[in-house]
């Protein structure tokens, strides 16, 4: 990506209005996120509503800020790879919950 | 000897060894990361009773930081933007302000973590402060080791820009990956630890 050619040096002034963009949507974002936690909805849907809005920031941070939205095919697999095996890190709490292993009686 | 592909691709990855490099290294801190995700979840829902964050911790101080380290991501990629428009200056001023950024990240956590002590919550105190302190303080040093990177590119690092500008700005972008991707991190801690 950061080869110099002449088209890069063209597009960057493209780029960085995008940037400008992305910044002030994760500024709103973020004013949305604690304005959403002050009206105390069910936890249920207050995680629901945190971890959507986490997630809308941090895919605006990977795709612009660390140009994944235009990268090698090698990252992307990398990348699969590594959501695959978090996913699997993840779901070890909800198996042990569905095992009722640890649930207080 | 030189080091290979610091600046040309290579035919079988299309990538230069760097990048592939630090988006291995990122890889690897996802799952560090997501290790301890996964241990909060599995003590939160095995505890009996879990204290909302914002009854214990400051959410304004933790918004503020929100803001700044996202501040700190905006002014790393336009240092980086610089380099590519051969601005030398320009970029100084971005990075410089960028490091800047990550220092009032870090004193607002210390005063954030002072307040603690001094009300006697430590991480011994219960299962939330244990989790609230190792997730916080592993980022924490994520940031500070992202400013020496930073702050060596921006001093000595930066002679680099005089013999070769491309493997240069080579660097700067992957130290941004990784300061990219320490906000990230913290992105979705400030929502799961203050706000829940």
């Amino acid at each position: 990506m950061a080869s110099m050619t002449s088209d890069h040096a063209a597009d960057i002034d493209r780029q960085v209005k995008v940037y400008i963009t992305v910044f002030v949507a994760l500024m709103a974002l973020t004013i949305i996120t604690v304005a959403v936690s002050r009206l105390h909805l069910p936890l249920p849907i207050a995680v629901t509503v945190a971890l959507v809005v986490a997630t809308v920031k941090g895919s605006l941070v990977a795709s612009y800020f660390m140009h994944l939205i235009s990268e090698k095919k090698l990252i992307y697999a990398v990348l699969a790879l590594t959501a695959v095996f978090f996913l699997v890190l993840l779901s070890l709490p909800a198996i042990t919950h569905s095992n009722g292993y640890w649930i207080h009686k | 000897m030189d080091i290979p592909y610091t600046v040309e691709v290579r035919r079988d990855t299309g990538l230069t060894n760097g990048k592939i490099g630090i988006w291995l290294f990122l890889a690897s801190e996802v799952m560090l990361f997501g290790a301890l995700f996964a241990s909060y979840i599995l003590i939160r829902t095995g505890a009996p009773t879990w204290p909302r964050g914002d009854t214990i911790l400051n959410v304004p101080l933790a918004t503020f930081n929100t803001l700044v380290l996202i501040s700190s991501s905006v002014t790393m990629v336009m240092a980086w933007a610089s380099l590519v428009r051969q601005r030398l200056g320009t970029f100084r001023i971005y990075m410089g302000a960028t490091i800047l950024l990550g220092c009032v990240f870090l004193v607002v956590k210390y005063f954030e973590y002072s307040h603690k002590f001094e009300n006697g919550l430590y991480p011994s105190t219960n299962n939330f402060l244990a989790i609230y302190f190792t997730l916080t303080g592993l980022h924490m040093l994520h940031v500070f080791g992202g400013m020496v990177v930073n702050a060596y590119l921006l001093g000595p690092g930066s002679k680099l820009w005089k013999t070769n500008p491309e493997w240069f700005t080579n660097r700067v972008e992957h130290a941004g990956l990784f300061w990219h991707f320490v906000d990230l991190v913290w992105i979705f801690l400030f929502p799961t630890l203050y706000l829940l």
